[in-house]
């Protein structure tokens, strides 16, 4: 709850999404593979020098396809978990949590539906229980889902009033119509009334199975200590889930530049194509292309052209969003009304000049001493190093992969990054979103009134 | 879908009790409920020297990763900032990556960048930090630069004055672009009529325009100066390490002397006030009300940490008593809360604020919260929830020291703004000597003041729904 009004000079933060693209020495972490006598697998980083414990887990694919007419149901589940269950109801369970200092959530994504919980090692058995029975045994009392639901439903109009928002749904709107990949993950204002309870019990039953479930662990837990853990939370939970599963997309809307009237001071642009997957072979080079492109911040060339030799912007970001069944390179800034259409034409050029030129040599040796020297500034907290890996677990990339990271990286070619910006980088191809009310740019599609 | 553009904020919500809270003078030790049990001093576990030129310097040792987070505090901000230039402070924050004679423009992000680094800087009321997170073997490189910038900044109108429009689109990107931000910084000025408080951290637009070279470079020579900063290096190094570094890059700088930071206070005030914001883009309205409050270095009567239990019991989630109140008993609102930040070099603000369930009107929704506040004021808070706001705020105190940059935040901007380390390693000692009655007497003191400013940001006139 922030009073004071703190302002800083960039926000980075578009980078995140690549957070495991980036390196790890050797020595700085042991992995262990953990095996519960109930047959569950987890990976852990023992670390016994604070005495917090973090669990992440997600179930891969679950809820990426919400019931035709029930848009939200997932998302509105995790925020259902935690509302009470077992012999706990809604205050009940929040009050243990809060009491111990243990937090527990949960996140609905299009990929699958993921889960938290980090405690002190004074209170383990509590904080497990507590997330046992909110897997195993939630509530879904009425109330409950009505209060979470109308703050859904909040959450939803205050964001019509975000351009940031209105320009992200209707990219992916656009890109992936009919695929859950277009869909807004909280539901409609249409959909969200209709879910009952029992739709979130099916849910549960239905998509939390163990043969879905990926488990990371951190901080003050042993081995034996782990196995019984896992067996404690997860034990309970099905053999098979029932997930349907979601079909690989294309994006569509290619070459496409659609406005959205909006009486902002800025305009707000964001444009996009295919990308690549986690495990296409050319991720690594796309990863090295994207930093000296945009993903780097300032000394990245979008940021160089339009903010620090222009200043048409505070920030212009690139960036990689690999999905399972899709992926894209995309990015995105804003810049006063007046000046969009320069803005727009300079981050367009600097996508032909990639495709074209590739990097230079600086450049590619500065990428590569940032995205292998910057990685262990991530493992700041034992949530953070959990975090880690489960992507990696999630991703497939094998137990030795932080171990590896650097040298994938440091392997890349000229003549990768040649291939991968020719393949990925086409600025006739970009889809753009622009919300504003921007001077110079001829749209091919305006949608006038709101979305 | 992942989050396309979140400019990072430094004090977002969320981040631990302690960051929001730091320390004042030794409140009395309570004559009753002695606690359950002990709290100890002791949350970073910092080290600290001064250097021959009176910079101080802070060490909060961590070895869990090979890695550290640098940072040098200058004690000055936006509220020091003379009449008419407001915004100089932090257009000369982002001046400061703009070279020296050594380092060329633009170039002090990129050498960080490609020794694996990342670097930023933050501005606010009452100081401004720049920051570097390296491996520990760059930790010298990176205080090499760090003091060449704080004694060499060399500045040219062709780099000045595109930066201006950075900022001036940093301002339309964070303020403008959307009625919410815009009215938190309407009620903010209306709060205060006469203090720098008042004034936005990132300007007015009709000053921005006219920030000048010259100005930021009078700012820089008036307060940056080493006997006006603090070294705060938190990570895998030690004292011993640290120590010979410091004193030849920071210490080689002369001391030379610095105003005093002078700030006008406000005039007695008498009358509340409203601000009202229609804006078509808003569909969800909402209401939020402030009074100005002790921070912990202005608190003559030793209020600032039971308001921190107070905003715990009012605002701790979803059992606190505004959320149980308005959103699970009465279902009148989706959200409701109540915020206070101590850490201020003069005085802090507390606010509460809720927004209404579909369908509830705004008075309604209004006359519900006030209500909840009057209640507080007549019957004041128990013993018991006194009891159980200090016990869960001492236990999410131990996540403090498991953070690599939360410490090196917490610690330099309580230090910037007036506390000692003292203070802030007394901070579990002083939480949990709060007592119903001091929480009940701070509440009174605050709420009782009848000069508050409240806010709505409401959709145009028959749009309401």
């Amino acid at each position: 709850m922030s009073v004071r009004h703190i302002s800083m000079r960039s926000g980075i933060a578009a980078f995140f999404l690549a957070v495991v693209a980036v390196t790890l020495p050797a020595h700085a972490m042991d992995i262990k593979r953990v095996v519960s006598p109930g047959g569950i697998e987890a990976w852990l980083v023992e670390d016994h020098k604070v005495p917090v414990i973090a669990l992440e887990w997600a179930f891969e694919g679950a809820g990426g396809t919400d019931p035709k007419g029930k848009e939200g149901l997932a998302n509105l589940t995790s925020t259902m978990l935690d509302e009470g269950a077992g012999p706990y109801d809604s205050q009940a369970f929040q009050a243990r949590l809060q009491d111990n200092a243990i937090a527990l959530g949960f996140d609905a994504g299009r990929d699958g539906f993921s889960g938290s919980m980090r405690t002190l090692t004074e209170h383990r058995d509590e904080a497990l229980e507590l997330t046992r029975l909110s897997l195993t045994e939630p509530h879904f009392a009425p109330d409950s889902l009505e209060r979470m639901r109308a703050s859904i439903t909040a959450s939803l109009k205050r964001d019509l009033a975000d351009p940031n928002y209105v320009a992200r749904r209707q990219f992916y709107s656009t890109a992936f119509p009919n695929h859950p990949y277009g869909d807004e993950i909280r539901g409609t204002l249409e959909s969200l009334p209709t879910i009952t309870p029992d739709d979130l019990r099916r849910f549960v039953k239905g998509q939390f199975g163990r043969d879905r479930l990926v488990v990371a662990a951190t901080g003050d837990i042993s081995p034996e200590e782990l196995g019984k853990a896992l067996d404690t939370v997860f034990g309970g939970l099905p053999a098979k889930a029932d997930v349907p599963p979601i079909p690989d997309v294309t994006m569509s809307g290619l070459g496409q530049t659609i406005l959205l009237p909006r009486p902002t001071a800025q305009t707000v642009m964001l444009m996009g194509q295919p990308g690549v997957k986690r495990d296409d072979p050319d991720w690594y080079a796309a990863t090295v292309m994207n930093y000296v492109l945009g993903g780097g911040g300032f000394g990245s060339r979008l940021m160089e052209e339009v903010r620090e030799k222009r200043g048409l912007s505070y920030g212009v970001y690139s960036y990689l969003i690999p999905m399972d069944h899709a992926a894209l390179v995309m990015a995105s800034g804003s810049t006063v009304n007046a000046k969009a259409g320069q803005a727009l034409d300079i981050m367009r050029q600097e996508w032909a000049r990639m495709a074209k030129d590739g990097l230079t040599d600086q450049e590619m040796a500065d990428a590569k001493t940032y995205l292998t020297g910057s990685f262990p500034l991530q493992l700041g907290s034992t949530q953070a190093i959990a975090r880690i890996l489960l992507q990696v677990k999630r991703d497939n990339l094998g137990i030795d992969y932080l171990n590896q990271r650097d040298r994938y990286i440091n392997a890349v070619t000229q003549a990768d990054i040649k291939r991968v910006a020719q393949r990925l980088l086409d600025p006739a191809k970009l889809l753009t979103v622009l919300v504003g009310k921007p001077d110079g740019v001829s749209p091919t599609r305006t949608i006038e009134g709101g979305s | 879908m992942p989050a396309v553009l979140s400019a990072r904020r430094f004090a977002a919500a969320g981040l631990l009790a302690l960051t929001m809270t730091v320390a004042a003078p030794l409140a009395p030790m309570p004559l009753t409920a002695p606690p359950a049990y002990a709290a100890e001093k002791g949350v970073f576990f910092p080290e600290s020297f001064s250097l021959s030129n009176g910079m101080q310097v802070v060490v909060i040792p961590n070895h869990r990763v090979p890695v550290v987070t640098h940072m040098v505090w200058y004690k000055v901000g936006a509220a020091d900032e003379e009449r008419g230039q407001s915004g100089i402070a932090h257009f000369l924050e982002h001046l400061m990556f703009k070279g020296t004679d050594v380092i060329k423009p633009g170039e002090f992000s990129r050498i960080i960048a490609k020794n694996g680094g990342r670097d930023n800087a933050f501005t606010s009321y009452d100081y401004t930090a720049y920051y570097q997170n390296v491996a520990r073997d760059r930790l010298e490189m990176v205080m090499r630069m760090e003091a060449d910038r704080m004694a060499n900044l060399k500045l040219t109108d062709a780099v000045v004055y595109p930066e201006r429009d950075v900022i001036i689109e940093e301002r339309r990107q964070r303020i403008e672009n959307e009625p919410a931000d815009r009215i938190g910084e309407q009620i903010n000025a209306t709060m205060f009529v006469h203090h720098p408080y008042g004034t936005p951290v990132i300007g007015w637009p009709q000053e921005m325009s006219t920030l000048t070279r010259e100005m930021a470079e009078h700012f820089y020579k008036t307060w940056y100066a080493p006997n006006n900063a603090i070294l705060v290096v938190s990570g895998d190094v030690t004292v011993e390490e640290l120590k010979p570094l410091a004193e030849r890059y920071y210490g080689a700088i002369p001391a030379r002397p610095v105003p005093e930071r002078k700030r006008v206070t406000e005039p007695p005030l008498n009358s509340s006030r409203q601000v009202v914001l229609r804006d078509e883009e808003v569909r969800q309205p909402s209401v939020r009300r402030i009074w100005t409050a002790p921070s912990y270095r202005v608190d003559p009567d030793h209020q600032a940490y039971a308001l921190q239990v107070l905003a715990e019991i009012m605002s701790g989630g979803t059992t606190s008593r505004l959320y149980r109140s308005l959103v699970v008993d009465q279902k009148l609102a989706t959200s409701a809360w109540l915020g206070y930040g101590p850490t201020a070099w003069d005085m802090a603000t507390l606010s509460v604020g809720a927004s209404p369930a579909a369908g509830v009107t705004m008075e309604k929704l209004e006359s519900a919260l006030w209500a909840e506040i009057d209640k507080l004021m007549k019957s004041g808070v128990t013993e018991d929830e006194v009891a159980t706001a200090r016990k869960r705020m001492l236990a999410a105190a131990a996540y403090a020291r498991d953070s690599l940059t939360g410490p090196a935040q917490t610690l330099g901007a309580a230090l910037a703004t007036g506390q000692s380390i003292d203070d802030v390693e007394s901070w579990p000692v002083r939480i949990d000597a709060v007592t119903a009655d001091q929480v009940n007497a701070a509440a009174r003191a605050v709420l009782s003041q009848t000069n508050h400013v409240t806010g709505l940001l409401l959709p145009p006139t028959g749009k309401d729904s």
